[in-house]
């Protein structure tokens, strides 16, 4: 019932208001994530050990959980994994203050959907959050997605604004299909690297920023409105109008 | 008595008493065991002298009668040492011989006698000191009824004695020399080294680092020991170095994007300027924020790598796709800058590692590249070979930059170095050394050399399994 009411809530408004769980025993850490969250219209609530978090998760109707690893009587990773064994598919954000290579392996083979490494940019964990949101997620099985007079065609490949054919590189292809998949929702330049490059690292310069504003120029050129948003100190975010 | 509770704490002090109570009571031992052999053997002894004194009295006996016996008696009692003599009647009374009084009792028994007796010999009673003395005895009925006696004073086996009492005072007073004598050597020689490599790590505890065990170079056990220790030393100072020299680094390079952040702050509060000032001013601050991040994450990283990883983290990866795809990735940024960005190829090896941290270290390698070839004028390029060399791949980047001096190449793979020629372009200065960790990681190493016009980096990795 409240599911469907957000559902129709997210068809006028892009940022989705979402009902957050924050499993994390850094009182201060917890603290300025329940208000920043809070400021950008999110429903927060924190447990502050592994134990109470895991019970809370599994009771109540979450849309993202953002776990701490390292909590006090459960480990993040055994609360992500206790979920999953129990059925509950609630999209899950492990943060960590470990930067291990394998441990972002770890992280997901444990059931974790994405991986932050502490210290982050709150808009880095806010954007990864968004996407995370798991009614948003609806598009992976769209097979052309529409944001405004830009269309994109997944299985032909073809991608048209105002029908008007638009020639891309197939790395172009997958950056857009990116974008559009989450259109509505800011896009990070290491998101971008991640899920079009399948890379992990933070790019040292603008090589990400590069990539876009070429595929800025091809989708924008001799059109009108911008499509292709630059969300400043964030990244990127692709939106009608 | 504190004091020599002090002295018996020392090794030494211990070693000595151990050996002087082990080697004393063996001491002890052994002479018991030799005084009640020699006793004994004294006691046979007097016994077989005295069997043969009544042997040949009685022969005497035999061949003259008592008048015989008395003669060869006297004779044999005025030899110095002389046995005891005695001849009594039936009733006890002293006929002949050199004993002037028994104890009571002791003439009714017959042959040897069970104890000692006391007696006194003749013509000694007016002499000085003590006349008692005490013998045992053979007593035997002459024939006619007539009691001899021969014995044999016990003054001799108690001489002995004191002999061996002397020997045995004289054999522990040896052993106390000797067990100070150890106590004095192994305490001024061996434990001595033991106290100096103990003050010298007490000094360097204190705070000396660059303090050092003694070696002497005898090679003995004890400069094992330091020498062991001084490596060890040597590596945690090393290691203290490296965290001194990170530290310092982190202080100085954060120092300076930290106050440029609070000024900006400060600056824009100050000014009476509107929102859109305000957002700039902010928007500049987070920028600035996210770039001291990202330098606390390869510091971060660094450190991990340096830490060294677990085997987990790697597995075989196709280096070729890499260069690809960090090329793939360069290509519009270094289009942007007029750069020329080619790939070469020749082998297609695989090799053991991170896929993350290769291709982190090699877009670390050809972002440096890009923006040092950028500097050049006409026709900057950057150009990354793949190929193998014997039992090595090499992935080398080339720009046509200005280069780096030799003696400036070392110092460049360090961290935070940033040479004085690139002051001026973006980075955390932390791009080389972090290739450079990745590098040792995977058991190669980052080469810096010239290149046909710039700078030649070279990524060289261990060949793996033979698979070009």
């Amino acid at each position: 019932m409240r599911r469907t009411m957000a559902a129709k809530r997210n068809d006028t408004d892009h940022r989705a208001r979402m009902k957050i769980l924050l499993i994390e025993d850094d009182r201060e850490a917890a603290d300025y994530l329940e208000r920043a969250l809070g400021e950008t219209g999110h429903t927060v609530h924190v447990a502050r050990d592994g134990d109470s978090g895991f019970t809370l998760a599994d009771g109540g109707d979450y849309d993202v959980l953002v776990v701490d690893r390292m909590l006090p009587r459960r480990d993040g990773l055994s609360v992500v994994a206790g979920l999953r064994a129990r059925g509950n598919d609630t999209p899950v954000l492990i943060l960590s203050a470990l930067g291990e290579v394998d441990d972002r392996v770890t992280g997901l083979r444990a059931g974790g959907d994405d991986y932050l490494t502490k210290p982050y940019a709150f808009s880095e964990l806010l954007a990864r959050i968004e996407v995370l949101n798991r009614r948003a997620a609806s598009r992976e099985v769209e097979t052309v997605y529409r944001v405004g007079d830009l269309e994109l065609d997944r299985l032909s490949h073809s991608v048209r604004r105002a029908g008007q054919d638009i020639v891309l590189q197939p790395r172009e292809f997958r950056l857009l299909e990116y974008l559009m998949r989450h259109a509505g929702q800011v896009v990070t330049r290491t998101m971008l690297l991640e899920n079009v490059w399948d890379y992990h690292f933070d790019p040292q310069t603008n090589v990400i920023d590069v990539h876009v504003s070429r595929l800025r120029g091809k989708i924008e050129k001799g059109f009108d409105k911008p499509i292709l948003h630059t969300v400043r100190g964030a990244g990127y975010m692709l939106k009608a109008g | 008595m504190r004091k020599l509770a002090a002295i018996m704490k020392t090794t030494a002090a211990r070693l000595s008493a151990l050996y002087l109570l082990l080697f004393g009571a063996c001491a002890i031992v052994l002479v018991i065991y030799m005084t009640s052999v020699s006793v004994r053997m004294i006691a046979t002894q007097t016994r077989e002298a005295v069997n043969e004194e009544a042997l040949r009295l009685g022969r005497a006996y035999d061949r003259g009668g008592i008048p015989a016996l008395v003669r060869l008696m006297e004779q044999q009692a005025r030899q110095p040492g002389a046995n005891l003599y005695l001849i009594a009647d039936p009733n006890g009374r002293l006929l002949a011989g050199n004993v002037e009084s028994l104890a009571p009792g002791v003439l009714d028994t017959r042959g040897w006698t069970t104890r000692p007796f006391a007696y006194e010999r003749y013509g000694e009673a007016a002499a000085p000191g003590p006349t008692t003395h005490t013998a045992m005895a053979q007593i035997i009925t002459l024939p006619n009824q007539m009691i001899l006696l021969v014995g044999r004073d016990l003054g001799e086996p108690e001489r002995f004695r004191r002999v061996i009492q002397r020997a045995l005072i004289f054999a522990l007073g040896f052993m106390a020399l000797g067990a100070f004598l150890i106590w004095y050597f192994v305490g001024r020689t061996a434990l001595r080294r033991i106290d100096s490599v103990s003050e010298a790590s007490a000094r360097i505890m204190g705070g000396d680092l660059t303090g050092r065990l003694p070696v002497t170079g005898a090679g003995d056990e004890f400069d094992r020991l330091s020498e062991n220790l001084n490596t060890m030393l040597g590596r945690i100072s090393a290691l203290n170095d490296g965290l001194k020299q990170v530290s310092d680094n982190i202080a100085h390079d954060l120092k300076t994007p930290l106050t440029r952040l609070r000024n900006r702050a400060e600056e824009a509060l100050s000014r009476k300027s509107g929102t859109k000032a305000y957002r700039e001013a902010l928007e500049a601050t987070i920028a600035e924020s996210d770039q001291l991040i990202r330098t606390f994450n390869a510091i971060l990283m660094i450190s991990r790598l340096e830490a060294g990883y677990s085997a987990e983290a790697t597995g075989e990866i196709d280096l070729a796709a890499i260069v690809n795809d960090v090329c793939e990735l360069y290509e519009p940024a270094a289009e942007e800058a007029r750069v020329a960005i080619r790939s070469k190829i020749v082998d297609t090896p695989t090799i053991n590692g991170n896929r993350e941290l290769v291709a982190q270290a090699l877009s670390n390698v050809v972002d440096n590249a890009i923006k040092y070839s950028a500097e050049h004028d006409e026709h900057p390029e950057v150009l990354v070979t793949l190929a193998r060399r014997e039992d090595e791949v090499q992935l080398v980047v080339v720009d046509n930059g200005p280069g780096i001096p030799p003696e400036d190449r070392q110092r460049a793979m360090e961290r935070f170095v940033r040479l004085e020629a690139s002051r001026t372009q973006p980075g955390s200065g932390l791009g080389l050394s972090l290739a450079s960790a990745v590098m040792k990681f995977h058991g190669g190493r980052l080469e810096l050399a010239d290149g046909d016009a710039g700078l030649a980096v070279s990524m060289v990795f261990p060949a793996g399994k033979a698979s070009s």
